[in-house]
């Protein structure tokens, strides 16, 4: 593994750069089984959803659209200081780059944090099934699914989360210690292609459970 | 150390302001009355409009080789199989959905 100190590739590659461009293309490889992983999931959803439109629509009712829509801004704003300290890495910005990096896990975590009190809400209004699952008033068997999908599709991407958050974090001890340079940033670019696509996964989700139901149809 | 042309930080500000802005339209046509069939395309049109924008500049695929472009989309294409043939199923099958 090269260094900033030894800027030598990989025996395999002709250069760093060909060596960053091949990590990249290797994370896109992966995140195109990422994209089938929710993918599947919510191809699952649309098939329920429209079958029991109606029960999707109660239950959605019961989400917490406020604390969605702050985790989203929340997390929308980590991918601009993580693609800033991308930046900062190419300009050979040590100090800012440090700090981005801190700003972007610590916008992570900020995220877990709202997920896990509105999981408290959940949980203090019996929304999770196979913990503590109550039927409210005009509930039936489908709307007990749509908490299923929220709690199941949610909880992989906290799971998802909390990895680039450690990620993040190893890189920016690496970073602190001067393991990045503008000729060697490949790895830096490789989790912030990770961290974005965690993000992107929001919005789909958020698509999923949060608007449904506010006007009833 | 030599480091390399800066790059202009207003796109990713810009970037980040729409995305903001249709996080605000998304919750915003959730409460309008706009039909069973407008909310979710309006919805996941929303998302499918900030996934592009995340993907072009924060994943930056802006400028970079078609080879990334291809793999980037590699998992949307596989996707649109899973769709399709998981959808002939449940559109053809009887007694389905259940009541």
């Amino acid at each position: 593994m090269p260094s900033a100190r030894t800027l030598r590739p990989g025996m395999q590659y002709a250069d760093l750069e060909q060596q960053s461009e091949t990590a990249q293309l290797g994370m896109w490889l992966f995140l195109a089984t990422e994209v089938l992983f929710f993918g599947s999931l919510i191809f699952a959803y649309t098939v329920y959803r429209s079958a029991y439109g109606h029960q999707f629509q109660l239950a959605g009712h019961d989400s917490f659209i406020l604390l969605g829509s702050v985790n989203q801004a929340i997390l929308v704003t980590s991918s601009l200081t993580m693609v800033l300290a991308l930046r900062a890495a190419r300009a050979g910005e040590q100090r800012a780059l440090v700090w981005l990096l801190c700003a972007t896990a610590a916008l992570g975590l900020a995220f877990l944090g709202v997920k896990g009190y509105e999981y408290a809400r959940d949980a203090a209004s019996h929304a999770l099934p196979a913990i503590d699952f109550v039927f409210k008033p005009g509930y039936r068997a489908p709307a007990e699914m749509f908490w299923t999908f929220y709690l199941i599709s949610t909880g992989l991407h906290a799971l998802h989360l909390s990895i680039g958050i450690v990620l993040v974090l190893i890189f920016a001890v690496r970073a602190a210690r001067g393991a990045f340079s503008p000729a060697y940033d490949g790895p830096l670019e490789v989790v912030g292609l990770y961290w974005s696509f965690v993000d992107t996964v929001w919005f789909f989700l958020f698509a999923c459970i949060y608007p449904l139901g506010r006007v009833m149809t | 150390m030599s480091a390399r042309p800066r790059e202009p930080v207003a796109p990713y500000f810009i970037g980040w302001a729409v995305l903001l802005l249709l996080l605000g339209l998304s919750v915003l046509s959730a409460y309008e009355p706009i039909g069973p069939y407008l909310h979710p395309i309006a919805n996941f049109g929303i998302a499918l409009t900030q996934a592009a924008i995340m993907y072009i500049l924060f994943m930056r695929l802006r400028g970079r080789p078609t080879l990334k472009w291809i793999f980037a989309g590699a998992g949307f294409l596989w996707l649109i199989f899973l769709f399709g043939l998981g959808a002939v199923d449940y559109l053809t099958r009887k007694g389905f959905p259940l009541r």
